[in-house]
C-alpha cells in the first residue's frame, strides 16, 4: 500500500479534513458522495487530494446512489466510502440496510446535523437511534462515536479495518462541530503505528473461469420462506454478538467512588470530562463514562462500574432528546441506579451546563 | 419417444432450471436471447448480473455469471458503483419498468447523462407483476390495473413513459439506446449484442428496452396476450434502436 506521508505529522486542521487524510491513510480507493452540510468538505478535500493518489471519486444523484454505489464498489472488492448527515443518512438507511442483510463491508462518516426533518446543518446528536438501529433491520452495525480530531483520523483508519474485518457495515459517527472546527491532531501512516491494513477482496468479478476452476457467485437479500431468513438473521444475529465483546469501546474516569455518573458520547464527552474534573476540585464525587462504540455498546461495562462505584445517580448528558438515554436504558436493563437526564437538542452542551445539572440532583 | 432436450445457453446456471417465471412471461426470451449474447461475446466470466425488485429478481441466479440482487430500482447505482470500480468487468442491470422508470428513474435518468458505461436492460410489460399487477408507468391510457380498475386515464396519471425516448435524449453520441420486443427474437440478440458491445468497447451508457408479456396480470390468453404485444403495446412503443455508435439506427 502507498504511502500517504513521508512521516508521521502534526496538523491543525477540520475533522471533515481529518476524515480524508485517515481514508487516504487508510488506502480508501474511491468515494461516493452527495453535497449536505456539514460534510461536504469531506469531498471537497477528497476531490482535490484523490487524483494525487490516483483514487476514485463519484459525486451521485442522491444519497440513495451515493450509498448503493458504495454497495457495489465494495462488493467489487475495493475500498470505498461515503459520508453524510442528517436528511442524507435517512435516505441512505436504504443501502446501510443492503449493506447489513448482505454483510457488506461499507464504511460512512456521519456529521450529524438539527433534526427532524432539515433542522439545522450545524450540529446535534439526534442521529444516534438512526445510525445505530436505523432501516428495517436488527442494527447489526458498527458505530464509532469520537470526540476528537485526534479520533476522527484514528477511528476513520480503524473504521476501514473493522468493516473489512467483520464485515458488518460501520461507522464513524461525528458531528457538525467536529467537522467544521480546527484543532490540532497526529497524522500517520497506520504502518508506522503497527496497524496492520486489512487486504480486501472481491465478492464478485472473482478471477477463473466459471464451470472450470469457480463457481457463480449469487449474493441476494431476499429469501422465498420465512424459515429461510430466519436462518439468516439468527446466524448473523450470533455472530454480531460473538464479535461484540472484541469491539467494544468506552473511556471511564473516576468511577471507583462516585456518587453520581456522567453518562456521555461524542463532543459532549469532552464537557462531562471538564465537568467532572471541576466537580471533583469542589469536593464532589462524580464519575465519567463514554461509550466510544454505541453499536456494540459496552453495556458490561457500564454495569460493572454502576457497581463498583455503588453511585446512587446516572447522569445522562446529550444533544438530543433521549436517544443516548434510550440506547442506554435497554442496555443496563435491571439496573435500579437512578437516571437523571441533560437533554439539549440541538445545541451544545459545555461543563457548566453539566455541572450544574449535577449539582442540582444531588 | 425420447424428448429432444432444447439447447441451453452455456452462461445459464442449470441448477436454478426450470426458471421460476410464470408460464407465458417474456422474462425467459429476453434472458435467453441475452445468455445466448454471452456466450456468442465470450464474456460470461467477466459479466456481472444485476437485478432489481420485481419479477426480474427471480433472475437473482438465473446465470452462471456473478450476479447480486439489489432493490427496487437501485440497480442501476449498484452497477455503476461496481464498473467505477472494476472498469474491465460487463455490468448488466436488469430491471422492470417500475423499477427503471418510476422508483429508480433518477438514477436511471443520471447514469445515461453522465454515461456510464453500463448496460441495462429494462422489461416493459406495463404494470408490476411482482406486487399483483398495480398500474406502472408504461400502463397504456385505458388498461386495467389493479390501481387502475377502470383504465388508465392520462388525465389523472399522464401518458406512459417512453423510456427510451428520453434516454436517447439526454445521452451522448457514445450511447446505445434501442427498444426491442420478446415478439422479434433476433432483432432482440442483436440490440443486447449491441448494448453490450457498446459498454466493451468503452463508449458508454447502453440501454434496451424489451417489450414483454405477463398473461398472469393481464389476465389475457395466449393469443390475447400476443395480441395486446404486438397491436397494442407496440404502436405505442415504437421498436428500433434509437441510438447507435454503430451506424445506422435499425428501425
Amino acid at each position: 500500500m502507498a504511502r500517504i506521508m513521508e512521516e508521521t505529522r502534526k496538523a491543525f486542521i477540520t475533522g471533515n479534513e481529518a476524515v480524508t487524510w485517515g481514508a487516504l491513510a487508510a488506502g480508501a480507493e474511491i468515494m461516493f458522495g452527495y453535497p449536505i452540510t456539514p460534510q461536504n468538505e469531506v469531498m471537497h478535500y477528497w476531490t482535490r487530494l484523490a487524483p494525487q493518489y490516483g483514487k476514485g471519486f463519484l459525486q451521485t444523484e442522491d444519497e440513495l446512489s451515493a450509498g448503493f454505489t458504495v454497495c457495489g464498489s465494495v462488493q467489487s472488492g475495493k475500498k470505498a466510502f461515503t459520508a453524510t448527515a442528517g436528511p442524507g443518512n435517512v435516505l441512505m438507511q436504504e443501502p446501510f440496510g443492503m449493506a447489513e442483510a448482505m454483510r457488506l463491508p461499507l464504511f460512512a462518516v456521519i456529521q450529524q446535523r438539527g433534526g427532524p426533518s432539515s433542522g439545522t446543518v450545524v450540529y446535534s446528536q439526534q442521529e444516534v437511534t438512526l445510525t445505530t438501529f436505523g432501516g428495517n433491520g436488527e442494527g447489526h452495525r458498527i458505530v464509532y462515536s469520537t470526540a476528537s480530531h485526534q479520533e476522527i483520523y484514528d477511528y476513520t483508519i480503524k473504521g476501514f479495518n473493522t468493516a473489512w474485518k467483520y464485515r458488518f457495515p460501520t461507522f464513524l459517527l461525528g458531528d457538525g462541530y467536529q467537522a467544521k472546527m480546527r484543532e490540532p491532531l497526529e497524522m500517520y501512516n497506520p504502518e508506522d503505528r503497527g496497524i496492520e491494513m486489512i487486504d480486501t477482496y472481491p465478492l464478485i468479478g472473482l478471477p477463473g473461469h466459471i464451470g472450470e476452476n469457480r463457481e457463480p457467485q449469487h449474493l441476494c437479500n431476499i429469501y422465498s420462506l420465512e424459515e429461510e431468513l430466519y436462518e439468516v438473521v439468527m446466524r448473523v444475529s450470533a455472530e454480531y454478538e460473538a464479535i461484540s465483546p472484541e469491539l467494544v469501546e468506552y473511556e471511564e474516569k473516576e468511577c471507583e467512588d462516585a456518587d453520581i455518573i456522567v453518562l456521555s458520547h461524542g463532543v459532549v464527552s469532552r464537557a462531562a470530562d471538564d465537568a467532572v474534573k471541576e466537580l471533583r476540585a469542589q469536593g464532589i464525587k462524580a464519575g465519567y463514562f463514554r461509550p466510544i462504540t454505541l453499536r456494540p455498546y459496552p453495556q458490561k461495562q457500564l454495569r460493572e462500574a454502576i457497581a463498583k462505584s455503588g453511585a446512587k445517580k446516572l447522569l445522562i448528558a446529550e444533544s438530543a432528546y433521549g436517544q443516548l438515554d434510550r440506547l442506554t436504558k435497554q442496555e443496563i436493563y435491571g439496573e435500579t441506579i437512578k437516571i437523571e437526564n441533560l437533554f439539549m437538542p440541538g445545541v451544545g452542551i459545555i461543563d457548566y451546563d453539566i455541572i450544574s445539572k449535577v449539582k442540582s440532583s444531588l | 419417444m425420447g424428448m429432444i432436450a432444447p439447447v441451453t445457453p452455456k452462461s445459464w446456471y442449470l441448477p436454478s432450471k426450470p426458471h421460476k417465471f410464470c408460464p407465458g412471461c417474456g422474462h425467459g426470451i429476453v434472458l435467453k436471447a441475452l445468455g445466448e449474447t454471452i456466450d456468442e461475446l465470450e464474456i460470461q466470466d467477466k459479466v456481472v448480473f444485476g437485478c432489481d425488485i420485481g419479477c426480474s429478481l427471480l433472475a437473482w441466479n438465473f446465470f452462471a455469471c456473478d450476479s447480486t440482487q439489489t432493490h427496487h430500482g437501485r440497480t442501476t447505482p449498484v452497477m455503476v458503483g461496481i464498473k467505477r470500480s472494476r472498469p474491465e468487468l460487463v455490468t448488466i442491470g436488469y430491471m422492470g419498468d417500475g423499477g427503471g422508470y418510476s422508483i429508480g428513474s433518477q438514477h436511471l435518468l443520471n447514469a445515461a447523462v453522465r454515461n456510464e458505461k453500463v448496460s441495462l436492460i429494462l422489461v416493459n410489460n406495463t404494470n408490476y407483476g411482482m406486487t399483483g399487477g398495480q398500474m406502472a408507468p408504461t400502463t397504456l391510457p385505458g388498461q386495467k390495473t389493479e390501481t387502475s380498475p377502470f383504465g388508465r386515464d392520462p388525465e389523472l396519471t399522464g401518458y406512459p413513459t417512453k423510456g427510451p425516448e428520453f434516454l436517447a435524449e439526454l445521452t451522448s453520441d457514445k450511447a446505445y439506446v434501442a427498444r426491442a420486443t420478446v415478439a422479434k427474437y433476433k432483432q432482440l440478440k442483436r440490440f443486447l449484442r449491441n448494448a453490450l458491445r457498446n459498454q466493451m468497447e468503452g463508449n458508454g451508457f447502453s440501454f434496451v428496452e424489451v417489450l414483454s408479456t405477463c398473461p398472469t396480470n393481464w389476465r389475457t390468453n395466449a393469443q390475447q396476450t400476443w395480441n395486446f404485444l404486438e397491436e397494442e403495446m407496440e404502436p405505442y412503443f415504437p421498436v428500433g434502436e434509437l441510438k447507435s455508435p454503430f451506424g445506422k439506427g435499425d428501425k
